[in-house]
């Protein structure tokens, strides 16, 4: 059974392959082939799920090795893969939600001449994520961690015909490089420190180290989580992201890659449990990008934009549930699946209004498209209710054990975090409710677009709402059946270990006030958007408000300081190095040597001097070797 | 006697450049051909010394050893090393590509052009080129060594002098005083490393008493030559000098941009990729051999100078509006790498920068030879004459996404293996110089993706709106290179292999060995 853990990775990368090379003969059947190929990768991942299951808890980790990737004297770099319950999970939810979004994808890219070659990216997306997950290495895991990055570049980029596609493709692989840096050097550190950076010797010998170094590795591996799954700080690219297809955005940009900043943490578990300054460092880039997350998701009248600053957030969550430690892993992990589900599904939601809507993303100019796309009405709605941690859904169990675990850290920091957390459910029922009122109620407030057409709502394809359908179950029951018997806890225990904290308060409290925190942000949201009708055009706003629409205002900062400041210093540079550095070389060469008249001599057509000077050279070596034997 | 086999691969192109330059004014496309199917023999040549060579076997193989100048200890004495067949391979299995990517290139601009048989000439200096780098490669004598590594200067001289782009923005008058000027500048700054090095080796001669790597390197290893520190620091400084030049190494760069931008395409890889090699590569095998304690003592000053190559490169790549510049100073930040793998005095960082010599060359070639394509096919080189090339020409764009997301060493690609293990091999020793120089990793991702989004996406120009996407010649050369890059990125062992018993042995020349990790984690 080990064996066909490459298979879940090749059954993708071949199907990109074909896709990408095959050309224009494969138009027709392209997608198909795609959605074959990721379909078979989620079939492989249930067999081998159904062989895990068989199997003791503590025997759930198969490996598989393929070949020696770089043998240099003590650098050993495998190609291996380790599938154990915390890498299978996210097989499934990769397969399991990639699959579902190649389906929808048929129906929404369909009127796009270049659909192949889309879904030869969805499948290279796929396996690279899939390797991701599967690597039992870190550097192994690096290549899935930028070809995940590749693919979120070429996703995002894919209508490049779009000038502001283009850059917000570029922007977010510069930023991930950013990230990327850390993964580089938490890797060296690793091989500085253990002599190896697999999985196995790195976890298994913290202790033998001391504990300002696993602090460093930590730091690094969380400025890569950082980049990856869009925290502070680096977490502008992910709203510019959205201009991909809407599809790329539920996948890619919310329920998978961006998750794997997450996966990274609790995989590297034993180094952070072992250094608390990094874990605590964690915790507060957590609390930090929940928080600024909800409030962009605020202010944004874009709907995918405001689903971005919730993805920001709710990954947030799980930043902070990773922080946490051993109380906290298993929760991370499992709001990661929960969210995976109902967050596609919104993005899935939000496509089928904007496909009814001939693309437009402005909820200002949405309103009572309940009555026009009722399927679309239904699972989005279930999805927002699962979100908001509506009482019996899966965001309610999931959120709700990751604000108990933040209680449970204990004294001053457990206070703090669990407040954050709390205040978090609050803003997440306020936005949520918006977008809800804003898409879905009130009055009709469309408007033709540039070309003067007017929008004529309806229902999507099936294939578009089949998928959604789906992932709406799962966000209604997901949760209910993790929480059953602590089936989650049990499967992942193993692999990330587990503790439960002490929490100064009940978990019945907890609850009751994540209760009352969503009561209160739906309230609001109901008085601000339900009661009134909502005006088409924005009003100015507050302070923050303007503030947050300008992602609170990061954005300007990195284009005065980075973007600003490294155009004057490349140009300077340009300067420098055709004046000064080409002017002093030239010039002590000139001074030294006379070459400067020679160099004029030569533009004026003796080439030839050269051979004269070699000669001379020569000359030169044969006199003095001569002198030498002769003395 | 054997067959002489490593003779044969420097003299096969040799004879080829000399007879397709003896082709009849009029049978250009014969010149052609028989250019390339000589640039293929002597690939096959390559390849038979990479089967013949034996990783576990002598340091040096295939050796040949013939007095010459006997009165002056002058030898004719070859022999490889891994390092050493790994670049004999990676020069014969890029010349063909050179050609192919060339084969228009050097056609007369009209007739009645003034310039002498342009195209039988083009592909003869080619092919010299070719056989003077194989035998720099070959030689283990210095004296040997030191000639060819000078008389390469003359046909590149001719070859940047002589065929610049067909088309330019300036005019053709204009072209060429520019394209004279790199030349010359090209030809200044090597005469110069090159003579400093001369009295160098005259120096070493004097010390040594003859011109044998081996022979030298041997007697410094077990202590019977002594060479005084000021000596041997002075002579160090000389060789390396050459090398630096032509690495190049900042502050010594200045020449590269100039000279790439102003020559065609292929010739431009065959400075870059191909001839820019021999200076790093004798770094390592005669910097480091004939003057471990030098080597050590001036480690410091070439590691900074490394890292500023690295960052500076990439700044100034950032900054450039010219597709060709853009690439070189891409090149310089590259080379940094390289030298810097190779003073990080680690086995990852030696392994590494041979590595990324050989990547590099590809990767280089990949990019540089699609850029040609492209500019060949609007007639500028200006980033800002491009947009929107993807929606007319994918394929073109696609190899050109391909040849930059290996310039910026995307895992998976080869060129990531070489970095990250220069990288590592430095911060194994320098920790800090090898967290600065992975803020490479970064600019090169901005320099390679600013290029790509200006010329390739957005709005379609309407200058580029009729333009075809790549010819069946083109993908040939373009094709096999990428197929390369993929499967050194993925399986590198074979090349891996062959570099790292030569790699150990020159860290044994230094004295000197890997640090040891804190914990002996892995069994």
């Amino acid at each position: 059974m080990d064996n066909l853990i490459a298979l879940l990775i090749a059954a993708p990368l071949l199907g990109a392959a074909v896709l990408l090379v095959g050309g224009r003969r494969l138009d027709a059947v392209g997608h198909w082939i795609g959605t074959l190929l990721s379909t078979t990768s989620f079939v492989l991942g249930l067999v081998l799920f159904a062989g895990l299951l068989g199997k003791d808890a503590e025997n759930r980790t198969l490996t598989q090795h393929l070949w020696t990737w770089i043998p240099v004297g003590g650098f050993q770099a495998d190609v291996t893969f380790r599938l154990d319950q915390l890498s299978m999970t996210f097989v499934l939810l990769i397969t399991g939600v990639g699959s579902l979004i190649h389906l929808y994808s048929v129906g929404y890219m369909e009127h796009d001449e270049r659909r192949r070659r889309f879904f030869g990216y969805l499948n290279l997306f796929l396996a690279a994520m899939l390797l991701l997950v599967l690597a039992d290495n870190y550097l192994l895991l690096y290549v899935g961690w930028e070809g995940v990055g590749l693919a979120s570049y070429l996703l995002i980029g894919f209508w490049q015909h779009k000038p502001s596609a283009a850059t917000a493709a570029k922007k977010a692989f510069l930023v991930n490089r950013v990230g990327d840096m850390g993964l580089s050097i938490a890797i060296m550190l690793m091989f500085t420190t253990f002599g190896s950076f697999a999985f196995g010797p790195v976890l298994s010998h913290t202790g033998d180290t001391s504990e300002g170094r696993l602090t460093a590795i930590g730091l690094m591996l969380l400025l890569a989580a950082c980049g990856k799954s869009a925290q502070v700080p680096l977490q502008s690219w992910l709203g510019d992201a959205m201009e991909g297809p809407t599809p790329v955005s539920a996948l890619i940009h919310a329920a998978t890659m961006v998750t794997a900043g997450v996966y990274l943490i609790v995989r590297s578990g034993a180094i952070f449990n072992a250094a608390p300054d990094a874990q605590l460092a964690v915790t507060v880039v957590g609390a930090v990008t929940l928080i600024f997350g909800a409030i962009v998701g605020c202010a944004k009248d874009d709907i995918k934009k405001a689903l971005a600053g919730s993805t920001m957030s709710q990954i947030g969550y799980m930043v902070l549930a990773a922080g946490l430690g051993p109380i906290g892993y298993v929760f991370a992990i499992m709001h990661l699946v929960t969210h995976g589900f109902f967050k596609a599904g919104l993005f899935l939601g939000a496509g089928s209004v904007m496909h009814g809507m001939n693309d437009e993303v402005d909820m200002r100019k949405y309103g009572a498209l309940r009555t026009y796309m009722p399927i679309t009405f239904v699972t989005f709605g279930l999805g927002y209710l699962a979100i908001i941690g509506f009482p019996f859904l899966s965001g309610f169990y999931s959120k709700d054990a990751i604000i108990e675990a933040a209680f449970a850290k204990g004294g001053t920091q457990g206070w703090i975090l669990g407040g954050v957390a709390l205040l978090g459910a609050a803003i997440t029922a306020f936005y949520m409710t918006r977008v809800m009122l804003m898409t879905f109620f009130g009055e009709k407030r469309w408007q033709p677009d540039a070309q003067g057409h007017e929008p004529h709502p309806h229902e999507s394809p099936k294939t578009m709402t089949i998928p959604m359908i789906v992932l709406a179950v799962g966000s209604v029951f997901a949760g209910f059946f993790f929480h059953l018997g602590d089936r989650f806890l049990h499967w992942l225990e193993p692999v990330t270990g587990h503790s439960e904290g002490d929490s100064p308060i009940g978990a019945t409290t907890i609850t009751g006030a994540t209760l009352v925190c969503l009561v209160v942000g739906v309230g609001i949201a109901w008085a601000r958007y339900g009661r009134k009708p909502v005006p088409v055009v924005a009003p100015r706003g507050s302070l923050l408000t303007r503030a947050a629409r300008r992602d609170l205002l990061q954005d300007d900062f990195n284009h005065v300081v980075l973007v600003r400041g490294g155009e004057h210093l490349t140009r300077s540079l340009v300067y420098v190095d055709h004046t000064l550095v080409d002017g002093v070389v030239n010039g002590t060469a000139a001074g030294v040597g006379g070459l400067s008249g020679r160099l004029r001599r030569v533009q004026n057509g003796f080439a030839r001097s050269y051979a004269v000077s070699m000669f001379g050279g020569a000359a030169l070596l044969v006199a003095a070797t001569l002198l030498m034997r002769a003395v | 006697m054997s067959f002489p086999l490593l003779t044969a691969t420097a003299a096969l192109p040799a004879l080829g450049a000399v007879a397709t330059a003896a082709v009849p004014a009029a049978r250009r496309t014969a010149a052609k051909w028989l250019a390339l199917v000589v640039s293929l023999a002597t690939l096959a040549l390559a390849i038979t010394v990479l089967i013949r060579f034996d990783p576990g076997g002598d340091r040096y193989q295939l050796t040949e050893s013939h007095a010459w100048i006997a009165d002056f200890g002058v030898r004719y004495e070859l022999g490889v090393d891994g390092i050493a067949v790994a670049l004999l391979a990676l020069t014969a299995l890029l010349i063909p590509f050179i050609i192919l990517a060339g084969w228009n290139d050097a056609d007369p601009l009209e007739t009645g052009s003034r310039r002498w048989r342009p195209t039988q000439g083009f592909f003869a200096l080619i092919l010299a080129v070719e056989a003077m780098v194989v035998i720099s490669f070959e030689a283990t004598d210095v004296f040997l060594f030191y000639i060819f590594f000078e008389a390469m200067l003359i046909p590149m001289y001719f070859l940047i002098g002589g065929f610049g782009d067909r088309a330019h923005e300036h005019g053709e008058a204009a072209a060429s005083t520019q394209r004279s000027y790199a030349a010359v500048k090209f030809l200044l700054y090597n005469l110069v490393g090159g003579l400093i090095m001369l009295a160098a080796v005259i120096g070493l001669y004097v010390v040594a008493g003859n011109f044998s790597l081996q022979e030298i390197a041997q007697a410094r290893a077990n202590g019977s030559l002594h060479m005084v520190t000021g000596t041997e620091r002075w002579l160090f400084l000389g060789f390396f000098f050459a090398f630096a030049v032509k690495a190049p190494l900042w502050p010594l760069h200045t020449w590269l941009p100039n000279a790439m931008q102003e020559s065609t395409a292929p010739v431009a890889v065959l400075i870059t990729a191909v001839v820019d090699k021999v200076g790093t590569f004798a770094m390592l095998r005669f910097c480091l051999q004939l003057f471990p304690e030098a080597s050590k003592w001036a480690t410091p000053v070439i590691l900074v100078l490394a890292l500023i190559s690295i960052v500076y490169g990439a700044l100034l790549a950032v900054g450039q509006r010219d597709i060709k510049r853009l690439v070189a100073y891409a090149s310089i930040s590259h080379f940094g790498f390289i030298v810097m793998g190779i003073f990080a005095m680690t086995s990852q960082g030696q392994s590494g920068a041979t590595l990324y010599m050989v990547n590099h060359g590809i990767s280089t070639a990949a990019l540089m030879l699609v850029a040609g394509f492209l500019i060949s096919r609007r007639g500028s080189r200006l980033i800002a004459d491009y947009g929107g090339v993807q929606k007319v020409a994918p394929v073109l764009a696609g190899t050109f996404l391909i040849g930059g997301l290996a310039t910026l060493s995307l895992p998976g690609l080869a060129p990531f293996v070489s970095e990250f293990l220069v990288l590592v091999g430095t911060f194994t020793r320098y920790p800090v110089i090898g967290v600065i120089a992975t803020f490479g990793i970064v600019l090169a991702a901005l320099y390679t993706l600013v290029l790509y989004q200006r010329t390739m996406t957005g709005p379609v120009k309407p200058e580029v709106s009729a333009m075809p996407d790549l010819r069946v010649r083109e993908l040939v050369v373009v094709g096999p290179l990428i197929v390369l890059l993929i499967l050194l990125g993925v399986y590198p062992k074979p090349v891996t292999d062959i570099v790292d018993p030569a790699v150990r042995q020159t860290m044994s020349d230094v004295h000197t060995t890997d640090p040891k990790p804190e914990v002996e984690a892995a069994k």
